[in-house]
């Protein structure tokens, strides 16, 4: 099967300091692969790498067997490709419907976008509720479901989801992954998602990728890694 | 509670010993070099005094003894605020629009040429608002485009003797050229930096126009500008149409007036547009913005030629009226003025900003009779303003007020 995403060999850079040290990942159709790493490993570098925010020094990106590297970031929402951002990065003085409907910016046509809307409402009971309230004004764990539903809004083929555990109390923790499953299961949607918590991720996913400073260092099936003693260690804090 | 008074008495009595030290030098030292001190005291006293049974209401307010005259107050008030709410918008608006068109019928000169004032200031600031309340981007150097378009007016007009009405489009899209100009090299900074490019932008405009002698006429301005003219039907020998122009204040005020509802009218559709919404959410986060699919920097660049083009029309209406321009009216000052106006009306609200002109034009009219304190009580209020409505004098309602409103 051809992978939907391929990384070849990334590099960028902040300045003189290199974040990315050759970077290779596949990611295939209606698959959850999960990055998992360190602070500062690159995980959220990479996928601002994939998205066109950050310019790369070397190597290749293809999305549906096209070239996007090197691609202005707004080009990529409406060839299905679209991010939930570190932290979220809502909207905070727009409402929630608002903020819905940025996600589907690019698109016109608007009987599906309302069809859409439904399906996020359905998906997220609590913002329904909220869709006149400022985003800024909603709990963490809500802003991170308006976060991906935002996302949602742009009907992604391949989702780039990065740490949407942060900051969040466990039991909202799980909802939202369940809902992760969920978007995966029903809309078949690619999912590539980063994490530090390595444990749930390596849960959720069925392939993984672990980075340290830059690089890759471990690939396998997230069963495998959840098994491997050093990632045991490392990651998982045993 | 006994603390939390000692506490604001300190306050009052540190407060007031800072005033002292800061009146004395303003009023007690002469230029003659001779001190005095009871006139600064006599003064020090009534403020001590005004403010201590300010601060006495504040007390017995905070401490509830004034609560039975709020509750007997708040039923009437209640019944006034629902009153209000049931009439229509449209009716204020419509209210609004009449005494508007009024306005000049009952007034003379000077309160007319103040309301020209008002309705330029009303453009320029809602011009400014898509730049800095909507997209959120710190010009400093606005009046530039102002200026552009008063120079657009005032040389083909005396070079090719164009009317006032076909340069009034010219004068919009050489503002909205310039703009696009001056906003693609700066747009890409963000921020404090963006606002010193524009700052530096806005400076150069303004001294090509008073070093380019030969085109601008330098320091000197240029002068002998045609006032709008129209044409009126005449019936003297026979049918036929007479040129006439329009040099009284009223009709200026008119015009001023038309294009101050064609920039409302424009501005709020613009800000409850699709754009408008874009707008917004770079003045957000340009990243998230970004990554949803919004071409960031084509949007930015919308942003700073729409405002231009406002701009732009104010500056040609404004060289008509003065029939005269120069480069002093386009100095730094008139930037900070614009950009005050929209702060202190509420960034992105219309009825704010059009408050902050109003507010910002006439409150320096209002204090002239205070002469040379004029200033100082001016920049008073403005302090006092922001410290009661930091968000601005009517702060955008940004809930519930798109298309879901209309539809439940």
């Amino acid at each position: 099967m051809e992978p939907i995403l391929q990384l070849n060999d990334i590099v960028t850079s902040y300045g003189r300091i290199q974040a990315l040290k050759g970077i290779s990942i596949q990611v295939f159709p209606g698959e959850i692969v999960a990055m998992i790493g360190a602070n500062g490993a690159g995980k959220s570098t990479t996928l601002m790498a994939i998205c066109g925010v950050l310019p790369i020094d070397r190597g290749e990106i293809y999305f549906k067997g096209q070239a996007i590297q090197g691609m202005p970031p707004e080009k990529l929402p409406p060839m299905g490709l679209c991010q939930v951002p570190e932290g979220r990065r809502i909207f905070p003085r727009l409402t929630v419907d608002e903020n819905l409907a940025l996600g589907a910016f690019y698109r016109h046509d608007t009987e599906e976008i309302e069809k859409d809307l439904d399906t996020v409402y359905g998906l997220f009971p609590i913002l329904k509720d909220r869709r006149r309230q400022h985003g800024g004004t909603l709990s963490g764990g809500e802003q991170q479901m308006l976060a991906i539903g935002r996302a949602l809004m742009s009907r992604p083929q391949v989702l780039l989801l990065d740490e949407p555990s942060l900051g969040l109390a466990p039991l909202v923790v799980q909802k939202i992954f369940d809902i992760i499953n969920d978007i995966n299961r029903t809309q078949s949607t690619t999912i590539l998602l980063v994490e530090q918590n390595a444990n749930l991720a390596l849960q959720t996913a069925q392939r993984g990728y672990v980075l340290e400073t830059g690089r890759i260092i471990m690939e396998d099936r997230a069963e495998t890694l959840m098994h491997n003693p050093e990632i045991r260690k490392a990651y998982l804090g045993e | 509670m006994i603390h939390e008074y000692k506490k604001t008495l300190k306050n009052y009595v540190i407060g007031l010993l800072w005033l002292l030290g800061l009146l004395w030098p303003l009023l007690g030292i002469h230029p003659d070099g001779t001190l005095s001190f009871d006139r600064t005291f006599t003064t020090w006293l009534y403020i001590a005094a005004g403010s201590f049974i300010c601060l006495l209401i504040y007390m017995l307010n905070k401490s509830g003894l004034l609560r039975p005259v709020g509750n007997a107050l708040s039923a009437p008030r209640e019944k006034a605020s629902r009153l209000i709410g049931a009439v229509p918008i449209w009716v204020w608006i419509g209210a609004l629009l009449v005494a508007a068109c009024l306005y000049p019928v009952f007034t003379g000169r000077y309160a007319q040429d103040v309301a020209t004032n008002v309705l330029i200031y009303i453009c320029l600031g809602l011009g400014l608002n898509i730049v800095v309340g909507l997209a959120g981007m710190l010009d400093l150097g606005y009046i530039a485009f102002y200026g552009v378009g008063a120079y657009t007016y005032a040389l083909l007009n005396l070079h090719y003797g164009l009317s006032f009405w076909i340069c009034l489009p010219i004068a919009a899209t050489l503002a909205c050229i310039a703009g696009c100009i001056i906003g693609y090299p700066t747009l890409r900074m963000r921020g404090d930096y963006l606002a010193i490019v524009t700052l530096g932008f806005g400076e150069i405009v303004r001294i090509i126009l008073n070093n380019w002698m030969t085109l601008t006429n330098g320091p000197n301005g240029l002068l002998g500008i045609k006032p709008p003219s129209l044409y009126v039907p005449s019936f003297e020998a026979g049918f036929s149409f007479e040129l006439l122009y329009i040099k009284k204040l009223q009709y200026l005020y008119y015009i001023a007036l038309a294009l101050a509802i064609l920039t409302i009218t424009a501005v709020r559709r613009l800000n409850h547009s699709r754009i408008g919404r874009a707008w917004e959410s770079i003045r957000e986060d340009e990243t998230a913005a970004e990554l949803m699919g919004v071409n960031t920097f084509i949007l930015k660049l919308l942003a700073y030629a729409m405002g231009a083009l406002f701009a732009g029309l104010a500056g040609a209406f404004f060289c008509a009226r003065m029939r005269f321009v120069s480069p002093e009216s386009f100095t730094f000052i008139e930037s900070a003025m614009v950009l005050s106006m929209v702060v202190l009306g509420g960034m992105a609200s219309i009825p704010g900003i059009m408050l902050g002109a109003a507010a910002l034009i006439i409150l320096p009219e209002v204090f002239r009779e205070f002469e040379t304190y004029r200033m100082l009580a001016f920049g008073l209020a403005m302090v006092v303003m922001m410290l009661f409505r930091p968000a601005g004098l009517i702060p955008a309602k940004r809930m519930g007020t798109r298309s879901e409103d209309r539809e439940g």
